[in-house]
């Protein structure tokens, strides 16, 4: 037997304890918790569809154009795919997995664990950081440089951007990535800004810099800890975004490179054949939809949740 | 005076009242069982520490409880009226005809964007359907009642356009516009400079007489409660253990909780030598896990079985006219009271008086550069304008003394630290601190020098970082400075936590599960973990309740003696400095006004300012005999200071000179002591002259 604590009070809780209560805050609102249902849905799907799919997704096994039936339950596609398994396999270049390009040093050809989206959201995460710490932080000139250069950056529609990157730099899982990083940054650093600004004022900030500590230490380990919060909240929705964003790149056709299949191109390629197959259109999308409404729910109840019992 | 005594029916009465707020996974009771009336023209004064329900009683009176809080039990009743139960039109009609709050914060009470002329009509032409011109006229007539200078101008301006103390004038105005029966004051003057407290204080004073309401104040400080109250009801987690008429609360506490308080707050005039300061020991405890029988048990010196079982009722005391929440509190002597074993008190011997000076600072300014936002400014070609925040600044700091600085919001009291440190770099003038220069930012000083200047903060929820445990917050310091080698940092850690008497189990604690009083300890032990020379302390105690107050002065105290730590300690609270402190500075605008020795500060000859000062300072004891001086006028503009004394627009004592033009020329320092020194026109025979402002106490 261990021996007894001899604190009255059970302060010291385990890290399985902590991450307990964190877990029933998200099932203390019912709204987060549908979102995390609907997103670990999508999850689920991916992980089974790296094993099994009812058919082979990229393979024309049937006749084209089927509206959905006891075999192909969602139907088939303008080159007989079975769009039930493209949409699961689908789901794996956002959520689940990165192809690298052939002369990629090292991992050449292979894939990465991590979805496009998910990838593309951490960049932005650390790009924005980066600047929204050095702007909120050193204020001044710096301030005023990083957030001009970031406003101008918003200013461009974000479609434009995007064309910009890949005319650029050609298609693929990175340059997508290199995509999202480029177009989420600005409005990570200004959260992250805003933020810093806040926490700066801290008496905690005034004792790192009476001991003389560099501004990365003040930054990355006095500040960004405490802001992780609502960065976290921030990046959720971010995620849902993106997700947008790679449908949005293939419904033009310059998205994720073909034949795997993803989202956007199938509801692009459904749109082309929508006057001979209605049905086509409508699981992807949908599948677009519950993704990002699930990651929104998840993100919008985790945030009221949080601030409701804020001390 | 009217109507000391209750007569006809009281205005409010609260029974048995219990309060809970619903929180995740349950409630909690934030009051239990509080009853107490108030009749017109009586002012009931509730206080307590924080977190003990005192501002709950006041919410719960108007239904602000939010959508988390209720009444579980009990009844208020206003003018024989049931308010329990009543909402929607009827209690906001009630709140706005009868009832009157007055809140902390006068800023936030007034709205910003309306100017204040428009706000204080309103409540007459909404509440009581005067004409517009009607209530202008009446509106005024009050503003002028609560003596606010100008008043007809004042309706025409913004809330940001008039000082705190007129900002909290106007809000009161605005309270007795409609004649209230009631007025609830919820900390009216925590906000306020204790020159600004005291006068809006008389005013309250004064009101409750003359207009024969009644009034419920809300504080946490026994002085300002002293002032202006003739009943005084004690909060203690949650429930009511004492009420008495002002006069027996002070010379006669009955409750143990009250004498406790009552040993906590340091005496206007003792200081660390001639008195001793004890702290209750234990803590508040939280409301979801109150001990059964008397609350106040576990921390009671003098609990017996009967207190851990049955829990006592507030009842009349025999002999006296208290009540008190006490089994025992006929048998209670409050004189014969020995501090129990295991309070730690500190011991103090006068030291080694070497008197090597460690610092000294040879008129040292710090100005801001303001930038305005003409075109001529952006481009830097208008005269650059300056806030004079410290201008010419001397003293020295003696090795393992104190120097206590006080002045109000404003003085420059926070930025001469700020420069000392280097958190901002000086102007001009020279600093030394153990023969190095510190005029610059921190960034150009040497880490040894870093490492010998510390500094403890004034907020407990914001001096330690959230994301790091104790031990790690507190070992930074010696791994950055290298003062103790890596593998021996946790043992050093905790050796220093056990000098702060917290235990080795904090070391792995995180921020939000320490109370205020334990983050301060933290935030002391940081300062002292590069094992500094020099401490500079800001207000480390302001934000503290007075029992724990105790405890963290007396720990620095310890920490003083034991390591030998010069300390610069900043307070607003005058008894406080003069407890604390070996020398104490004085301060105004940016300017030193008086230096000295502490005892010979507070003592005839003094300094015009410091002599305001001192008839400031909440006393809490009703008996005590304090001189009334109230300084005029708001404090000027730091941008555009008076030339010459910088006191001069406000001095009470300025007419007494021959040629008060004079003091438009620069005042000379007069020598009046050993070490003590005045920066004032008058002459020392004339400063001697005027009498101690408070007489001869008992």
């Amino acid at each position: 037997m261990a021996a007894a604590t001899s604190s009255p009070r059970t302060e010291q809780l385990s890290r399985l304890q902590r991450w307990g209560k964190t877990v029933r805050i998200i099932f203390e609102s019912r709204v987060a918790t549908v979102g995390l249902m609907m997103v670990l849905f999508w999850f689920l799907l991916g992980f089974i569809s790296l094993v099994w799919t009812p058919y082979r997704p990229n393979f024309s096994d049937f006749e084209q154009n089927l509206r959905p039936n006891s075999t192909n339950w969602l139907g088939t596609d303008h080159l007989g795919r079975d769009i039930l398994s493209r949409l699961m396999a689908g789901t794996q270049v956002i959520l689940l997995k990165t192809r690298l390009p052939g002369d990629f040093p090292i991992l050449g050809g292979k894939a990465i664990p991590g979805g496009v989206a998910l990838w593309g959201v951490f960049g932005s995460l650390t790009l924005g950081s980066v600047l929204g710490l050095n702007a909120g932080y050193r204020s001044g000139w710096w301030d005023q440089i990083i957030m001009q250069l970031l406003d101008a950056l918003i200013a461009f529609p974000q479609i434009v951007l995007y064309l910009v990157v890949i005319a650029a730099l050609g298609q693929g899982d990175l340059v997508v990535i290199l995509a999202i990083t480029v177009t989420g940054a600005p409005g990570v650093a200004r959260l992250v800004r805003s933020l810093t600004l806040d926490i700066k004022t801290r008496d905690y900030i005034r004792a790192a810099e009476t001991r003389g500590e560099s501004v990365w230490f003040i930054m990355f380990r006095e500040i960004l800890p405490n802001i992780r919060g609502p960065l976290l909240v921030d990046s959720m929705l971010r995620v849902g975004y993106a997700i947008f964003a790679i449908g949005t790149l293939g419904f033009l056709g310059i998205g994720l490179p073909p034949p795997d299949p993803d989202w956007g191109n199938m509801v692009n390629d459904a749109r082309r054949n929508i006057f001979f197959n209605q049905w086509a259109v409508i699981p992807p999308s949908l599948a677009i939809a519950t993704l990002v409404i699930g990651l929104n729910l998840f993100a919008d109840g985790l945030r009221e949740e949080i601030n409701r019992y804020q001390k | 005076m009217k109507s000391e005594e209750s007569v006809g029916p009281p205005v409010l009465k609260v029974e048995n009242l219990a309060v809970a707020y619903k929180v995740r996974g349950g409630e909690v009771e934030a009051v239990q069982d509080v009853s107490f009336e108030i009749h017109r023209g009586q002012s009931l004064g509730i206080v307590g520490e924080s977190g003990c329900g005192k501002s709950t009683v006041a919410w719960s009176i108007v239904n602000f409880l939010g959508a988390n809080g209720y009444v579980k039990r009990g009844s208020i009743k206003f003018q024989g009226q049931e308010l329990v139960g009543k909402t929607g039109e009827a209690l906001r009609r009630l709140r706005g005809d009868q009832i009157a709050m007055v809140y902390q914060d006068p800023m936030q009470a007034l709205n910003p964007s309306m100017r204040l002329g428009d706000q204080l009509r309103e409540v007459l032409t909404v509440h009581r359907g005067l004409s517009k011109k009607e209530a202008e006229r009446r509106c005024i007539e009050m503003l002028e009642r609560v003596y606010m200078p100008d008043a007809a101008a004042v309706m025409k301006r913004y809330p940001h356009q008039i000082s705190g103390g007129q900002q909290q004038r106007v809000v009161i105005a605005m309270a007795l516009l409609n004649n209230p029966a009631l007025v609830i004051m919820d900390e009216p003057t925590t906000a306020l400079d204790v020159t600004v407290e005291a006068a809006v204080l008389d005013l309250v004073a004064e009101l409750r007489r003359d207009f024969d309401t009644a009034i419920m104040f809300i504080s946490h400080n026994l002085g300002v409660v002293a002032r202006v109250c003739n009943h005084v009801g004690v909060m203690y987690a949650g429930e009511m253990v004492e009420r008495a008429r002002v006069g027996d609360l002070y010379a006669n506490p009955q409750h143990p909780y009250t004498q406790g308080l009552m040993r906590c707050v340091p005496k206007l005039g003792s200081d660390k030598v001639s008195s001793i300061l004890y702290p209750i020991r234990g803590r508040v405890p939280p409301p979801d896990n109150r001990p059964a029988g008397c609350i106040y048990g576990p921390r009671c010196d003098y609990a017996q079985d009967r207190c851990q079982h049955e829990h006592p009722a507030l009842r009349p005391i025999s002999g006296v006219g208290n009540w008190a929440r006490c089994h025992f509190a006929e048998e209670i002597d409050a004189a014969a009271w020995t501090p129990p074993e295991e309070i730690p008190i500190p011991t103090i011997d006068q030291p080694q008086s070497d008197n090597q000076p460690i610092m000294q600072i040879n008129e040292l300014s710090k100005y801001y550069e303001v930038r305005g936002d003409s075109l001529r400014d952006v481009f830097g070609l208008s005269q650059p304008r300056y806030v004079k925040a410290v201008e010419r600044v001397s003293f020295t700091v003696p090795k393992g003394k104190t120097l206590g600085i006080v002045g109000e919001s404003g003085c420059g009291k926070s930025t001469l630290i700020k420069t000392i440190i280097g958190l901002e770099d000086s102007s001009s003038g020279e600093a030394q601190f153990m023969g190095f220069d510190i005029t610059g930012a921190i960034q150009q000083r040497d880490t040894q020098l870093i490492r010998e200047l510390q500094m403890v903060f004034q907020n407990p929820d914001s001096t330690m970082n959230p994301s790091y445990t104790v031990g790690q917050q507190i070992g930074r310091p010696m791994e950055r400075f290298n003062t103790v080698p890596k593998n021996q940092i946790r043992s050093e850690v905790i050796k220093l936590l056990e000098a702060m008497r917290l235990g080795s189990n904090y070391y792995d604690r995180l921020p939000r599960q320490l109370s205020g009083g334990e983050k301060q300890r933290v935030g002391i032990a940081r300062a002292l973990a590069s094992q500094p020379d020099l401490v500079l302390c800001d207000e480390p105690v302001s934000a503290l309740d007075v029992s724990v107050q105790a405890a963290i002065l007396n720990l620095l105290l310890e920490v003083q003696q034991q390591f030998g730590t010069t300390l610069i300690f900043i307070a607003h609270d005058l008894s406080v400095v003069r407890f604390f402190s070996d020398y104490v500075a004085v301060m105004y605008l940016g300017q030193m006004m008086e230096i000295g020795p502490a005892e010979a500060i507070y003592a005839p000859p003094y300094h015009p300012y410091t002599e305001a000062l001192l008839s400031a300072v909440p006393i809490p004891d009703p008996k005590a005999r304090q001189k009334r001086i109230r300084l005029e006028g708001a404090v000027p503009s730091a941008m555009n200071p008076p030339t010459g004394c910088r006191f001069n627009t406000r001095c009470p004592r300025r007419h007494l000179l021959p040629d008060p033009d004079i003091c438009l020329t620069e005042p000379p320092w007069r020598d009046v002591g050993p070490d003590h020194q005045i920066f004032c026109h008058h002459t020392v025979e004339t400063l001697s002259s005027f009498d101690p402002v408070i007489a001869e106490t008992v």
